[in-house]
């Protein structure tokens, strides 16, 4: 019998297939789904404190600014006691998983304000959360904002948040920065349990009929998983801290892969909004079956055996491969060049 | 009384009781009666129970008599039942009610008493409406307080089970109604010990049951019916001692005792006044102050007025009385004297006149009227009242409280401050509609209620405009219980507050305050900065009052608070800060305490932001050093200009400077006819930003003046020489089009002041500039430093000829909207949906149209005074308006019609007449006028005018007679406007004949989906998933489809429209609509406030509730079957985006998601599907073939 367990965080958990922050969690039926196709721990889809304040404004309007002055209507909607805000559904939503998943449950929290990271942060815990996913969004379109400012304000957050919480806490981490390895380790001295590579922004885009810039949605792809395999088997082996592998991750194949090169964990998003909770099951299978042909006994025997450290070639990570792989592309069949 | 525990209002303290003491409540919204219903459908939807422990059934109904006949069959069968209702609607019920009574029927009907519309409607209070159904077998007790409504709804409850004779429990509309004041709430063990169960099965017992079956309802003839009338008689004579019975039971468990008439005031008195409701409560104040100064006077209170117990009555008046003034709070014309007066006069008469002897001599009588449409009743008042009585020879049928300078009824009186004001502490706060100021006040109110020892009261005062509307809280704070059922006067407040720098030059606010007041206002200008931006009356009141004058940036603190425009909690802060109600640390404490009880652990940030501007509005407040000279030059601005007609200047400006109360009767129109287009006359400067023209960028499309809901953007198309005088900035350009001739130039321009900065004409804008994306051919800037420059250009615009309504293309927008809109600067919200509508149907027919207008939002903003916003063209020609009531509109107009018709066939008749010389040319082109466009119509207008000056030169009855009604021979567009409330539910029945009638009338249905006048309260047109108020969780049938039930007569122009999905479909609807020669319904989508969504989107909820297929735009229309094709024309193409998207774009759908789940989920799922059905279905109706097979007759 092949061993799938995996340490996360400081959890043993049965296999390395953790959903990630999806809708999917939203529903308590669909999260009961992933863990009887095999899900081993459930990311929830993030809180964000900028829907948290939005939320809490639109209440204060219902409240008290729904009047315009005349003498017939104070208000216009009514507003009871049984109005549940975003911050309220959300731990709700954590208490029901909590409730009804055997399976260990990371709340995941987007924060804009430094009280918002810390009270939210307790809250999510007090709710029963296994462990907390920060989701950190950034942009800096403030041009006089340096790296250092930034990745320094990843550290604070990070140093708030520990100060405040008993449980795990891992960071989701954006591909964007000029050292991300420096930046995991820096991470690591100041206390995160785990980091999450790499988180997908949000793309603008624009509607060529209207000239309205739009937001923009488009699900992973595997390719994308190619440079959380990079970073992951850089850092496998020179960090203590849990590596899990996020983006892109649509096969067993790419599970595998992201294994190989040292991820604790994978984390699938876009397959299973695709494909439904129970394709969770057919990876699970698909990695077995792998596992089982290349005669691998236990996830713990296969994470990182590939990764920069052990790989047969480990510049193939780094910039030669770079060459390599331009050097590779050719057009396809009956295409001039 | 007793320190209070809450503070709440009298619909509260009503509902509160009627919630926990019914089964069934049966409701219709009606100011101001209308919470009392919400907030039992809210408690009721939350799970909250009855006495019993099961929840009341609460159902709204299609109408008051709907609710009443409801109640009616529930009480038939046995349920504890009760409404609540106003006004007219206490009027609808009235054949319920004598059944109810008739059958000696236990139940409670709470009525918030309001004015009856007579020369015009009103919302405010008096008893015009309980005095209305007196005679109906009701039994009316009458309640004069907050705590007293609480009270009185509970021992009446428990005096009509016993007694069986159902009551009517009211109390004053808005005064006592919205009255914030304290009162003791009544716990279970009193309602329980009131309310036996025996009481309640006996009630029950008498139901109808298959069971026990029995037959009720009967129809009676000329033999028994007369006896079955008399006997009742029984009931009716022990109701006053059961009412009595109850207050003294309830004295025992409340400690609160009342009799049947309350009698306060010296046991010696030789005057007496007699009245009641809530003016009652100042009665009582000014027999107190006049008490102490040695005056023997006294007022009885009527608490119980049906039965109306004469023998009680008379026990209660002191023995010495002399005279007496019964004062009613309603007018009887024609009658001699009002209801309470001859019921007061026929006790004492019928007592003295059958030998009773308790008083010297049968004392002196008169009645008065005060008080109408809550016109104020004040101790200056009470006491010429007093001083009346004290004459030789007192006035009887008089009134008090107006100018009669007519009939000469009214009394002089001279305002008085009382004893019982003495350490009372008196505040007024001016704050805009939208910005939190009563919100806030209310809260201050319940942390000085219920937190302190002091007695606290709020009655605030709204605006007849719903966009930029001001509010005027007034609050009492004092050791004693606060009775003063009137407003703060002049030179009383000690505290007064400006939320908003922009009224300083709207309201004189300083003439209310008293010496040495505390005067706060909010300002971007500094403390150093503030006296010299003040008018210099308001530097001479400050003065001469030694005001303590502060000055807070409260837009600032709340900003960086982030607040945004919040400033309720900073201005709520700097009152507890220096007006010293409270001790300062005390009430800054207490408002965070508020706070956090307001938010609690639903808004942390909230919490947080308010914290942060409390503390940043203390630093931010600072103390204005007044000079000891005034410096100002500048006054007050005047209301209106100079330039406006006498009536303007001297009745309609002075209402808009809040002078209205002094307007003598003679000034008044007798008849209720007021002059058009008056809102033109107030610029109400609303806008902080308006629209600017980019000449160079605009292609004329007309879409501006199309969307905007006040008219305030318009085109004009003219020579360009005519321009040769215009202001410098006034800007123009050859108009674009092949259709204009040469040398003509094109504007679009603003009325900066009348403006109200919605946006919505920015929106629209289709075009931007090439290389720069979000500049538009209309762009929004600061309104202040444009003011007086395009002021000038708005008066030279005005000055410039109209287009020729002969030369415009009606077919486009561009053209279209070169015609004049007759109906401008309304009160309507800023960026209202409905209004673009009317507009529209004025530009395109306002010179010949006649409108019936449906009570609701459409009558309100259209009639609502001081001002009026339908308007005349250059020629004196605009829309004649008028508003019957809410259920009858369609009715209503029908009568235009027919009478109209009438006119033109009797003066068609006329013509003919040998004796009138009529050139036989003339006649025949006058009765074969085509007038189906507007060349057409001008021309018949000349043959008219050509009519008039032969019939000026003609003798006899029938040429006066001719030229009475030849007017009628030119087309006149009826128009039926008004909401979905009025055309879904209350006046469907008479839409529905009216549409059968046949007859050329053209119905507008406003259709915001809710009754959004009364505050957003569900209709049938409410879409299911919506939250409203009376459906709090969420509809659960589907919007009714007018338009089908419309199309299935066959013979009626339907039209969907919403202008911000397809304007062009509009424009076409509305001229197909006007020109077909029968019923026409057009149903025009209306985003409202009420949907919870911002309206400077206006434009894009249409679209979206368009491409969802929440409205599928159509046109059916009649004449195409007859010429052989589909008469429906389907303009929407298949829903292209989820009902889900349109849904979460509004909170009346995304709230319910917050409130209830499930149920949004399961709601919205049926709407998706049921979009997509109805769309089907009308596809497939619009494919239908309607060419004749060959060989088929049929």
């Amino acid at each position: 019998m092949i061993d799938l367990s995996t340490e996360y965080l400081g959890m043993v958990l049965k296999n390395p297939l953790v959903p990630s922050a999806s809708p999917l969690a939203r529903q308590p039926d669909m999260a009961r789904r992933l863990e009887d196709a095999g899900a081993a721990a459930i990311v929830m889809n993030s809180l964000f404190e900028e829907e948290v304040i939005e939320d809490e404004e639109r209440l204060d309007h219902l409240m008290h600014h729904q009047g315009i002055g005349h003498f017939e209507a104070s208000s216009y909607l009514p507003v009871n006691d049984g109005y549940r805000t975003h911050l309220e559904t959300y731990l709700e939503q954590l208490a029901g998983l909590k409730r009804s998943l055997e399976i260990p449950v990371i709340a995941s929290l987007n924060g804009t304000t430094p009280g918002g990271w810390t009270t939210h942060a307790c809250e999510l815990e007090q709710a029963g959360a296994d462990a907390l996913e920060l989701n950190i969004y950034f942009m800096p379109s403030d041009l006089t904002c340096s790296s250092e400012q930034i990745e320094s304000r990843y550290i604070d957050i990070l140093t708030a948040v520990k100060k405040q919480v008993a449980i795990p806490v891992m960071m989701k981490l954006s591909p964007q920065f000029t050292s991300i390895g420096q930046l995991v380790k820096r991470l690591e001295i100041a206390g995160v349990d785990g980091v999450s590579l790499f988180n997908r922004y949000y793309l603008p885009d624009m509607d060529l009929q209207t000239l309205a810039v739009t937001p923009s949605l488009k699900l992973s792809t595997s390719v994308e998983s190619r440079l959380s395999m990079r970073w992951i088997a850089m850092l496998y082996g020179r960090v203590k801290i849990t590596l899990a592998a996020t983006s892109g991750i649509h096969t067993h194949d790419d599970a595998i892969k992201l294994l190989l090169a040292g991820a604790d964990v994978t984390h699938m998003c876009a397959a299973l909004l695709h494909h439904g909770p129970e394709y969770l099951g057919e990876v699970l299978n698909g990695m077995m079956q792998w596992m089982e042909e290349k005669e691998y006994a236990s996830v713990a025997q296969l994470k990182g055996s590939v990764s920069h450290a052990r790989a047969i070639d480990p510049a193939a990570f780094e910039r030669a491969n770079y060459i390599k792989t331009l050097d590779s592309f050719h057009s396809p069949d009956g295409v001039w060049r | 009384m007793a320190k209070q525990c809450v503070t709440i209002d009298g619909n509260e303290a009503a509902a509160l009781i009627a919630h926990r003491t019914n089964e069934v409540i049966a409701i219709y919204p009606i100011t101001p009666s209308s919470a009392m219903g919400e907030m039992s459908d809210s408690w009721s939807n939350q799970g909250r129970t009855n006495l019993w422990g099961a929840i009341p059934a609460v159902v709204e109904m299609q109408s008051e008599a709907g609710a009443a006949g409801t109640v009616h069959g529930a009480l038939q069968t046995g349920a504890l039942t009760t409404t609540f209702t106003s006004s007219q609607g206490l009027l609808l019920m009235i054949p319920n009610m004598y059944k109810i009574a008739g059958e000696l029927t236990s139940t409670v009907f709470h009525v918030a008493a309001r004015s009856i519309a007579a020369q015009a409607l009103s919302i405010f209070a008096d008893h015009s409406d309980v005095m209305a159904v007196r005679q109906t077998g009701f039994a009316m007790l009458s309640a004069n307080s907050v705590q007293e409504v609480m009270d009185f709804a509970l021992i009446a409850q428990s005096a009509t089970l016993k007694g069986r004779i159902p009551i009517v429990h009211f109390f004053d509309g808005f005064r006592t109604s919205h009255e914030i004041n304290g009162v003791k709430v009544l716990g279970d063990e009193v309602i329980k010990a009131m309310l036996p169960d025996a009481l309640v099965r006996a009630h029950r017992s008498r139901a109808l049951s298959p069971d026990s079956p029995c037959v009720r309802g009967s129809s009676q003839n000329p033999d028994v019916y007369f006896q079955g009338r008399e006997s009742v008689n029984p009931w009716y004579e022990a109701m006053p001692a059961i009412v009595q019975d109850c207050f003294d039971s309830y004295a025992g468990l409340t400690g609160r005792q009342y009799q049947l008439f309350e009698y306060h005031g010296a046991a010696d008195a030789d005057r007496i006044m007699i009245l009641m409701g809530s003016g009652a409560e100042a009665a009582v104040e000014t027999v107190d102050h006049l008490l102490r100064r040695g005056e023997k006077v006294g007022v009885l209170k009527v608490r119980l007025f049906r039965p109306f117990s004469a023998t009680h009555l008379i026990a209660a008046l002191p023995v010495t009385v002399k005279k007496i003034a019964v004062l009613d709070r309603c007018k009887e014309p024609g009658a001699d004297g009002e209801p309470l007066y001859k019921d007061v006069v026929t006790a004492l008469a019928t007592y003295v006149g059958s030998g009773g002897d308790r008083f010297f001599a049968m004392p002196r009588i008169i009645g008065g009227r005060y008080g109408l449409s809550s016109k104020e009743f004040t101790p200056g008042m009470i006491r010429a009242v007093f001083d009346e009585l004290g004459k030789q020879a007192p006035k009887n049928h008089f009134t008090i409280g107006i100018y009669d300078d007519v009939t000469h009824s009214s009394l002089d009186w001279q305002e008085m401050a009382v004893d019982a004001g003495l350490n009372v502490t008196r505040c007024m706060f001016y704050g805009l509609g939208s910005d939190g100021t009563v919100s806030a006040n209310k809260n201050s109110i319940r942390i000085i209620g219920e937190g302190t020892d002091l007695f606290a009261q709020g009655y605030f005062v709204y605006d007849s405009k719903k966009a930029g509307a001001v509010t005027i809280s007034h609050l009492r704070f004092g050791p004693e219980l606060i009775r003063s059922t009137y407003l703060i006067g002049h030179d009383e407040a000690h505290f007064i507050a400006c939320h908003q720098p922009l009224f300083l030059e709207r309201y004189d606010m300083l003439a209310y305050a008293a010496k040495g007041a505390v005067f706060l206002l909010n300002s971007p200008h500094s403390a150093d900065r503030i006296w010299h931006q003040l008018s210099k009356t308001m530097q001479q009141q400050i003065i001469d009052k030694a005001l303590q004058f502060y000055v807070i940036d409260a837009y600032k603190v709340a900003a960086d608070s982030g607040m945004g425009r919040r400033i309720n909690t900073v201005m709520q802060t700097c009152f507890f800060a220096i007006s010293g109600v409270l001790p300062k640390e005390q009430a800054i404490a207490s408002i965070k305490a508020a706070v956090e009880k307001t938010y609690g652990r639903k808004g942390g940030k909230m919490v947080e932001r308010n914290f942060a501007a409390i503390d940043a509005a203390l630093a931010h407040l600072f103390r204005v050093t007044v000079p000891e000279q005034v410096s100002s030059n500048t006054e007050m601005k005047a209301a209106v200009t100079a330039d406006a007609p006498d009536f303007v200047r001297h009745v309609t400006g002075e209402m808009m400077a809040g002078r209205g109360n002094a307007i003598p009767v003679s000034l008044m129109p007798a008849d209720g006819t007021w002059p058009s287009g008056t809102a033109a006359f107030e610029k109400r400067n609303l806008a902080l930003e308006i629209p600017v023209w980019d000449q160079e960028l605009c292609i004329h499309c007309g879409k501006c003046p199309f969307v905007c809901p006040h008219a305030a953007i318009r085109s004009k198309v003219f020579p360009a020489d005519a321009a040769a005088d215009a202001p410098p900035g006034f800007k123009h350009v050859p108009v674009i089009g092949r259709e204009f001739e040469a040398g003509m130039h094109i504007t679009y321009q603003v009325a900066p002041e009348d403006c109200t900065g919605c946006g919505l004409c920015v929106e629209i804008c289709p075009v931007r500039d090439k290389s720069h994306a979000s500049r538009k051919a209309l762009n929004m800037a600061p309104q202040p430093p444009l003011r007086e420059q395009e002021r000038h250009n708005w008066a030279f615009f005005r000055s410039l000829a109209d287009y020729d309504r002969e030369q415009i293309r009606w077919g486009g927008l561009k053209g279209a909207m070169l015609a004049q809109p007759l109906f401008e600067f309304s009160g309507a919200c800023v960026g209202c949906g409905e209004t673009p509508y009317i507009k529209l149907a004025t530009q395109l027919f306002g010179d010949r149209m006649v409108i019936a207008n449906a009570t609701g939002c459409s009558s309100i903003y259209g009639g609502n005074l001081p001002t009026t916003p339908y308007t005349t063209n250059a020629e004196g020609r605009g829309p004649a308006w008028s508003n019957s009531l809410f259920e009858d509109n369609a009715e209503f107009g029908l009568g235009f019609r027919l009478a109209i018709d009438a006119h033109r066939d009797y003066a068609l008749q006329l013509l003919q007449t040998p004796g009138l010389y009529i050139d036989p040319a003339l006649i025949a082109a006058i009765r074969d006028a085509d007038q189906s466009d507007e060349p057409g119509i001008h021309e018949q207008r000349q043959r008219i005018a050509q009519l008039k000056t032969h019939l000026a030169g003609c003798d006899g009855e029938l040429a006066r007679n001719l030229e009475s009604v030849a007017d009628d021979l030119v087309k006149k567009s009826v128009w039926i406007i008004g909401g979905d409330g009025w055309a879904y539910d209350i006046g469907f029945g008479g839409l529905d004949h009216v549409m059968a009638s046949g007859r050329n009338v053209n119905i507008l249905v406003l259709d915001t989906e809710v009754y959004s006048n009364t505050g957003g309260q569900m209709s049938k047109s409410t879409p299911m998933a919506a939250v409203a108020k009376f459906a709090a969780g969420g509809k659960s049938v589907p919007k009714k489809d007018l338009s089908m039930i419309a199309m299935a007569y066959k013979h009626v122009y339907v039209g969907h429209v919403a202008f911000g999905a397809k304007d062009l479909q509009t424009l076409k609807t509305f001229i197909e609509a006007e020109s077909y020669d029968g019923p026409s319904l057009i149903i025009a989508y209306s985003p409202c406030i009420a949907h919870g969504v911002d309206l400077s989107h206006n434009i894009r909820q249409q679209e979206l509730a368009v491409e969802s297929g929440h409205i599928n735009l159509l046109r059916f229309d009649p004449r195409r079957a007859a010429a052989g094709k589909n008469p429906l024309q389907l303009d929407s193409k298949k829903p292209s985006i989820p009902y889900k998207t349109f849904a979460q774009s509004e909170a009346r759908f995304s709230m319910l998601w917050r409130t209830h789940p499930d149920a949004a989920e399961r709601l919205l799922q049926r709407a998706q599907q049921g979009v997509l059905e109805r769309f089907h279905h009308y596809e497939q109706l619009a494919s239908l073939s309607y060419e004749k097979e060959e060989g088929n007759d049929d």
